[in-house]
Order: structure tokens, then C-alpha cells, then sequence
């Protein structure tokens, strides 16, 4: 019972981190990024393949890949969803074709990685078992978990004390009002969208160390992060690392009580209870 | 005044979270009158005509059409019992043709029709509205007055029993504004029951029978248009203090 | 979509009429190409006649073919009962399927339902394997028929001019009117009277029930059925590309673009195998980017302009 709660909750750390990472995108860029698992996916991609071939600690590569993938989801949005958020000519529209152009993505990105992989991304990096409040769990479970806790709260500081963040959050709640009051809603969109580009590339690098992953898994990441903004409501920080923690902590039970394949399902009830009883999340108001 | 009014407001309140928009309104319609809701901008106005038609549901209070009580029926079963309503900002459908726009009012509305007898009824509430003869075009080709013709022609096509007006002269350049207070007082004379919110004064002293007015969400006055558009209590709420 | 005309579906008649020739002078690879092509286009058409009005993307329709063929394996190895029966039972299965996940997710926002919808199958062939493996014994499904390409091949044609014909219906019916309305405005809708989720209820449940039946009829293709096999997203997927790259404006939309894309998705199979998922996504941005209203869509805008309205 105590292994469950213990490793239940080191994987609701990295589930949150990845679920901010999409927050951002879909809260305040306003884009249903589906190709948020690929971004993942590719981030583990990096970790594997540059400790394999270069013995780099993934640890290292956390701080190689979050500017690149900075970067590269900055490139994405600016000259690929941009034009498509400049044509739509309502929130509805924007989500049909956001939709449709991040599938597109997520399927070339899963291209591009079978070509380097098409194999398990398997390897062994601290995988020395170390006891966690009296419940035995394995070191690199533990170190992701502290560094997702530490990106995790900056990110969470930066957002409600810097000039910056507030510029964010004020985007997030409305981008008439913003434009208005002198912020450059494109711009913080854009830096938004790549920036939880970037969290979620370092977040699949750290699960990348103890969960074996392999090109085509980036959907059920997706799917994960969705249900989680979805639980704790979106935009809502608070409610989506208690909602990561219901997720880590009944995905755990499932496996370990039932059986391992059921973890997806477990997922997918947890879904169709928040959508039945809370669909405006855990701490939302009641929509008008 | 009848005995019975048509529509009845009572002891509505609607809370956003913490915010009060609308606080403790009642007011009553009868048969074949028409009532104007007017009040300073952010008064709670438009939410008030969304709780009538079911956009929005009461936090707490009771509306009723004809003795029925509506406040807790989904807008598609409040549209079927008689409301219509057009839309502060005109909500017309951008794929189909002015004449589609206005069948659909007529397909699913208080008063049901289909084929034939739908498209032949859509066509009158446009001649009525003077824009029969654009009933082919493509919504994207109308001017604004013209697409709001074309959304009071969708709401009449259902023939409601009652219609609300949010704003219906809002937005109309002087000319305009003489063509649709025509338009409002032609159906006035024909004896439709009327809930109307507006700013354009002149319009609701000309027309309205009666008015209602809100001010940060309650009411603060009612009475004939003459009579409340004096009032000292309403002057102040739409100038503000030192003004009164 | 717009309401089709008699003349549609005198086309429609002829077309039915000339694809049920093709088994007598096509065979081997031609008609195999044949039977996948028809399987399609049941299938994007019974998809368009939800997806196309309302907008919502759904990524359900491998589930509900998974489960067709899955019940006709199941029901034929572990309960032995006869083909034909576990063949009508299954749309109704679907059905029932698709009406409470349309019930769970369509009053609520259309990305919540595609969300729902995108893991779908795979959630359904995790549990299905579970109870394989735990309760039925995990032996493979048999499902030995006297049916051959051809037989198949006509079953699915039927089909197919069936949801043609069902959607035609619903194209000239309040039905099909209101979920043009509900795609313009769902706000509107409602305030027009329409009861905005029974009508997509309704839409999302006969996709279901078709696309379990195209998921039993073509199962004795395959002879033997793996789970893994049946619930597949990539179909779900490939379905929606097909409709959208067709049209799903217009009813006949979908036929347009399933044809070329099954060929070229045939020979991609073939010449690049490993890259499969690349032409996938590649497929989709070309949609987006360049043919958002289908080639369907694009032929309008062309007419349109040459004759001189924009």
C-alpha cells in the first residue's frame, strides 16, 4: 500500500510538470496541441540517444534540450500555427484546425523518430534501488521527481511574481483585454507555446530514465497531460498537481493490484468521472 | 392591466462566483406591452435577458411565461414555449443563405413548420422586414442593419409569443436608426409583446409603454418612460453623483 | 451538409450500379484494393455524416470497427455461434457504445469529445486483451466463413449505398438541417429551439452502429482475429484524412477522396513501409494547409469564381 502511494506520487511529479507544459500552450497560446506527446517522445529520444552513443547523463541533457526544444516550438508556432490562428474566424474554428495541423505534426514527428529509433528507448541510468519513507523505489525515480518539483516551482514563482509571468497569466484570462492594456499578445502567445514546448521536452527526457518508451507512445502522454488539465481545470495550477497526483496514484494501483495493461483504462475512468461530475474541473466554478 | 402577466420576474438573482450581475429583479410583462430595460452599461441588462431565454440559468428567483416557470428549462425548450430573442451582437449562420437563416427560426420554434409551408412563412417575415429580395444572398454579402433584418426575421419566423430586443438599435448610423425604430414600432402595432433593452433614449420614450430600470444589478425604478427617465435616483445612476 | 438533390442520388444509383460490376472482371490484387476501397468509404461516409456538419473530429471510428470484428472473432471461436448473427448483433453493440460515450461527452465543449475519442481504441483493445487473457483463454479468434473477397466486397457496397441512402434522408430532413445549424452556431441553435444534444447523439450513434457493421462484415476477410489487429487507430485516423481530403461539406464529399487516397496509401504501404506514420502526418498538413475545405470544397470555390461571384 505504501509502495503504491510512494511510487504513485513520483510519477504525478513528472505528470504535473507535463501537464504545465501543455497548460501553457492550450491556456494561454490557446492551441490544442496534440502533438504535445511527440514533444515528449522526442525529448526521451534525446536522453536515450545521447547516453547511448555519448554516455551523457540525461541529467545534462535536460539543459541541451530545453532551449532546443525552446526553439523549435517557437519556430512551430510562429510559422506554422500562426496562420492558422490569423485565418480562423472563431475559438471553435482555431480548434478544428489545431487539431488537425498537431496530428499532422505528431505523425511526422513519429516519422522522423522511427527513422533514428525504431526499438524501445531502453537503458539503464541510476537505476539503484533507494528506500523512500520506508517503501523501496529506484534512485532515478526519486531524482525526476525532485527536479520536476524544482522546474515545477519556478515556473510557479515566475508565473506570480515577474513582470513577465503576470503578462502570461493576463493572456490566459483574456487576449481582448490584454491587447488592450499594452501587452503584445502575439508575442507572449508565442513564448507561451514554446516554453511549454520546452518544459515538456525536459519532462519526457527525465520519464525517459526510469519508464522505457518508444517512438510511438507520445498519444498516451498526450492523453495523460489532457485529462489532467482537464481534472484540475484549465489554467489552474493548483488543481492539475492534485489532479497528476489522482492520476500517478490510481495509474499505480491499477498496475500493481490489477493489472499493468489497464493503466490507460484506469485513465479513461478517471476521465469519464470528472467529465460526468466536475467537467468544469476540481476547484472550477460551475460555468454560466 | 390583466390579471395574468405574460412573462413574470421574481426575486432573480444571477452570482458569476463572487460577483453579484444581477440582484433580487422582478418585474412583470403583460399581453401586447412593451417594456424597456435600460440602465447604465455593466448594469446586469443583457444577463437579465439571458436568464430569460435560457442562455443562462437564475442563481436563485423564479421566471415564468404564462404561469409556467421557465427559469430552470434548458433555452432550446424556452425558444419551443415562446421566447425568441435576437443577440446584442447580431449571431447569424455564415453557411447558409439569408433565407436558410431565416427558415431555421421557423423549423424548431413555438409555432413548427416544414418544407414547403417553412420556406413559404420565411419568406413573408422577410417581405415584412423589407429583404425578400435578398432572401438568396449570402450572409456575408449584407450590411449590419441588414443582417440584424435578417436575425429579427429568424426570431419572428418562430413565431414567438414574446421577443426580446438586446440592443437591436445599437451600432445603426442615423439613417439607419430611423428605419429600425419604424421597423420596432410596425411591430408594436401589430400587437407583438415586447421586451426591449436600449440606450437610445429617444427610442424607448417613443415606444415603450413601460420601463425597467437597472443599476448594478437591481432595480431602481420603474414606471412610464417620461416618468423615470426624470427621476433623480436614475439620472444620478446613468451620470454619476456630482452630477445629479 | 447541404440537402442533396434527386439527382445525387440518381448518380449515386448508377455509381452502386457500376461498383457492383467490379468483382467480374477485377480479382487478386485489384479486388482486394477493391473490398479496402468500399471498406473506406462506408466508413468516411458514415463519419462525414456527423463530423461534416457539427465540426467535431472524431477518432472514435476504429473503437466501434474493433469492435464489430472483435464480437464476430469472439462469437464465432468462444461462444460458437453462427457468423451472420454475431454480424447483426454487433452495429448494435456499437451503437449502444457510441450513445454513451455521446451521451458522457457531446453536451460538453467539442474538444472534450475528440479528446475522449483519440485514445480511444486503444483503451477498449487494452481491455479487451485483459479479459482475453484472463477470462476467455488467450487463444487466437477463428472466423472461417464461406465468404470470399467478392462476397465481401458486395456486403460492404451495400453498406456503403446504404449509410449513402440514410444520409441522403437525413440531408433533406429537420435532422439534417439542425446539425448545419448547430456547426454555425451552437448557441444560435439552441435559441431556435433545437435540442442541440440528442440531435448529435443521434448522428454520433448511427456512425457507430456503421462502422461496427463494416468492422463484423469484413472480418472474415482476415480469418484470424487478434485484438491488436482490430482496434487500430491509424483507421480512425485514415478515415478522417480521407473524408476531410474529399470533402465533408457535401455527402458524396468523402467518396472523392477515399479512392485516390487508398491507392496511394497502397503503394506508399508497399515502396516505403517504415515510413507509413510520416505520409500520415504529411497527409494531414496538406489538409490544413492547403485544402481545408477538401478538393470537393476547393472545385466550388473554382466554380464560383469563374462564374464571377466570389
Amino acid at each position: 500500500m505504501l509502495d503504491i502511494l510512494v511510487s504513485g506520487l513520483l510519477l504525478s511529479g513528472t505528470y504535473a510538470l507535463v501537464a504545465m507544459g501543455l497548460n501553457l500552450q492550450y491556456g494561454v497560446a490557446r492551441i490544442m496541441n496534440l502533438a504535445n506527446g511527440e514533444i515528449l517522445v522526442l525529448g526521451a529520444l534525446a536522453a536515450f540517444w545521447l547516453y547511448t552513443t555519448a554516455q551523457l547523463s540525461p541529467l545534462l541533457t535536460v539543459v541541451l534540450v530545453a532551449p532546443i526544444s525552446f526553439v523549435g516550438n517557437w519556430l512551430i508556432y510562429r510559422f506554422l500555427l500562426t496562420p492558422l490562428v490569423r485565418r480562423s474566424k472563431s475559438q471553435g474554428a482555431l480548434e478544428v484546425d489545431s487539431i488537425l495541423a498537431t496530428f499532422g505534426m505528431s505523425f511526422v514527428i513519429i516519422g522522423v523518430m522511427v527513422s533514428i529509433e525504431g526499438g524501445f528507448f531502453a537503458y539503464n541510468y541510476l537505476s539503484e534501488p533507494i528506500s523512500v519513507l520506508g517503501s523501496t523505489t529506484s534512485l532515478n525515480r526519486l531524482i525526476a521527481f525532485l527536479i520536476a518539483l524544482a522546474i515545477g516551482t519556478a515556473l510557479y514563482l515566475w508565473l506570480n511574481l515577474s513582470r513577465s509571468g503576470v503578462a502570461v497569466r493576463a493572456v490566459s484570462v483574456s487576449t481582448e483585454a490584454s491587447g488592450l492594456v499594452g501587452i503584445n499578445v502575439a508575442r507572449v502567445s508565442a513564448m507561451a507555446f514554446a516554453l511549454g514546448g520546452a518544459i515538456t521536452a525536459v519532462g519526457g527526457a527525465l520519464i525517459s530514465t526510469f519508464i522505457t518508451l518508444d517512438a510511438s507512445i507520445g498519444v498516451v502522454f498526450t492523453l495523460k497531460a489532457l485529462i489532467i488539465i482537464i481534472m484540475g481545470g484549465v489554467g489552474d495550477i493548483r488543481g492539475a498537481i492534485i489532479a497528476a497526483v489522482i492520476l500517478g496514484v490510481v495509474e499505480t494501483t491499477v498496475a500493481s493490484v490489477i493489472d499493468p495493461g489497464l493503466t490507460l483504462a484506469a485513465a479513461y475512468l478517471i476521465f469519464i468521472l470528472v467529465l460526468l461530475f466536475r467537467p468544469q474541473g476540481l476547484f472550477g466554478r460551475k460555468p454560466a | 392591466m390583466n390579471a395574468r402577466p405574460l412573462l413574470s420576474v421574481k426575486g432573480v438573482t444571477k452570482r458569476f462566483g463572487g460577483l453579484v450581475a444581477v440582484s433580487n429583479m422582478s418585474f412583470d410583462v403583460a399581453v401586447h406591452e412593451m417594456v424597456g430595460v435600460i440602465g447604465p452599461n455593466g448594469s446586469g441588462k443583457t444577463t437579465m435577458m439571458n436568464m430569460i431565454s435560457g442562455a443562462f440559468k437564475p442563481t436563485d428567483g423564479r421566471i415564468a411565461l404564462k404561469g409556467r416557470a421557465i427559469s430552470e428549462m434548458a433555452a432550446q425548450n424556452i425558444a419551443r414555449a415562446g421566447v425568441g430573442r435576437t443577440f446584442q451582437l447580431v449571431r447569424l449562420l455564415p453557411g447558409l443563405s439569408v433565407l436558410e437563416n431565416v427558415i431555421a427560426g421557423a423549423v424548431y420554434g413555438h409555432r413548427r413548420r416544414w418544407g414547403r409551408e417553412a420556406e413559404d412563412f420565411a419568406h413573408d417575415m422577410l417581405a415584412k422586414l423589407g429583404m425578400d429580395d435578398q432572401a438568396g444572398a449570402p450572409i456575408s454579402s449584407l450590411t449590419y442593419i441588414d443582417q440584424k433584418r435578417v436575425e429579427l426575421a429568424r426570431t419572428l419566423a418562430g413565431e414567438p409569443e414574446i421577443l426580446l430586443l438586446d440592443e437591436w438599435l445599437a451600432g445603426l448610423n442615423p439613417t439607419e436608426l430611423a428605419t429600425g425604430i419604424e421597423l420596432i414600432h410596425a411591430l408594436r402595432d401589430e400587437g407583438r409583446t415586447i421586451v426591449l433593452v436600449e440606450h437610445v433614449m429617444d427610442a424607448v420614450r417613443s415606444l415603450c409603454d413601460r420601463c425597467v430600470v437597472m443599476s448594478s444589478g437591481a432595480k431602481i425604478a420603474e414606471g412610464a418612460p417620461s416618468e423615470v427617465l426624470s427621476d433623480p435616483g436614475v439620472i444620478r445612476a446613468y451620470l454619476g453623483d456630482d452630477d445629479a | 451538409m447541404k440537402p442533396a438533390s434527386w439527382t445525387e442520388l440518381g448518380i449515386a444509383a448508377i455509381l452502386v450500379f457500376l461498383a457492383a460490376t467490379v468483382p467480374t472482371f477485377a480479382n487478386g490484387y485489384w479486388l482486394s484494393i477493391g473490398v479496402t476501397a468500399m471498406m473506406y468509404v462506408a466508413l468516411a461516409t458514415s463519419w462525414a455524416l456527423f463530423s461534416g456538419p457539427t465540426h467535431y473530429i472524431s477518432l472514435a471510428t476504429g473503437a466501434f470497427f474493433g469492435v464489430g470484428g472483435y464480437l464476430v472473432g469472439t462469437g464465432m471461436s468462444d461462444y460458437q455461434q453462427p457468423f451472420w448473427l454475431m454480424a447483426v448483433i454487433s452495429p448494435f453493440i456499437g451503437a449502444v457504445l457510441a450513445a454513451l460515450i455521446g451521451l458522457a461527452t457531446l453536451r460538453l465543449s467539442g474538444v472534450y469529445f475528440v479528446i475522449f475519442t483519440l485514445g480511444l481504441a486503444e483503451m477498449i483493445r487494452n481491455v479487451v486483451s485483459w479479459v482475453q487473457n484472463n477470462f476467455l483463454g488467450s487463444r487466437g479468434l477463428y472466423v472461417l466463413t464461406d465468404l470470399r473477397d467478392q462476397h465481401i466486397y458486395w456486403l460492404l457496397l451495400a453498406v456503403a449505398a446504404l449509410v449513402y441512402l440514410l444520409g441522403w434522408i437525413i440531408s433533406r430532413s429537420r435532422l439534417g438541417f439542425s446539425l448545419r445549424i448547430i456547426g454555425g452556431d451552437e448557441t444560435v441553435a439552441r435559441h431556435v429551439g433545437i435540442n442541440t444534444a440528442t440531435a448529435k447523439v443521434i448522428l454520433f450513434t448511427t456512425t457507430g452502429f456503421f462502422a461496427a457493421l463494416v468492422g463484423a462484415l469484413i472480418a472474415p476477410r482476415w480469418s484470424y482475429i487478434e485484438p491488436n489487429q482490430v482496434f487500430s487507430p491509424q483507421l480512425s485516423f485514415l478515415v478522417v484524412i480521407m473524408a476531410l481530403l474529399g470533402g465533408a461539406g457535401r455527402l458524396w464529399g468523402p467518396l472523392v477522396g477515399v479512392i485516390p487516397f487508398t491507392i496511394l496509401w497502397e503503394w506508399v504501404a508497399i515502396q516505403f513501409p517504415n515510413q507509413s506514420t510520416l505520409f500520415l502526418g504529411l497527409a494531414f498538413l496538406l489538409i490544413v494547409y492547403v485544402l481545408p475545405h477538401g478538393v470537393v470544397g476547393r472545385l466550388e470555390e473554382l466554380r464560383a469564381r469563374v462564374r464571377g461571384n466570389p
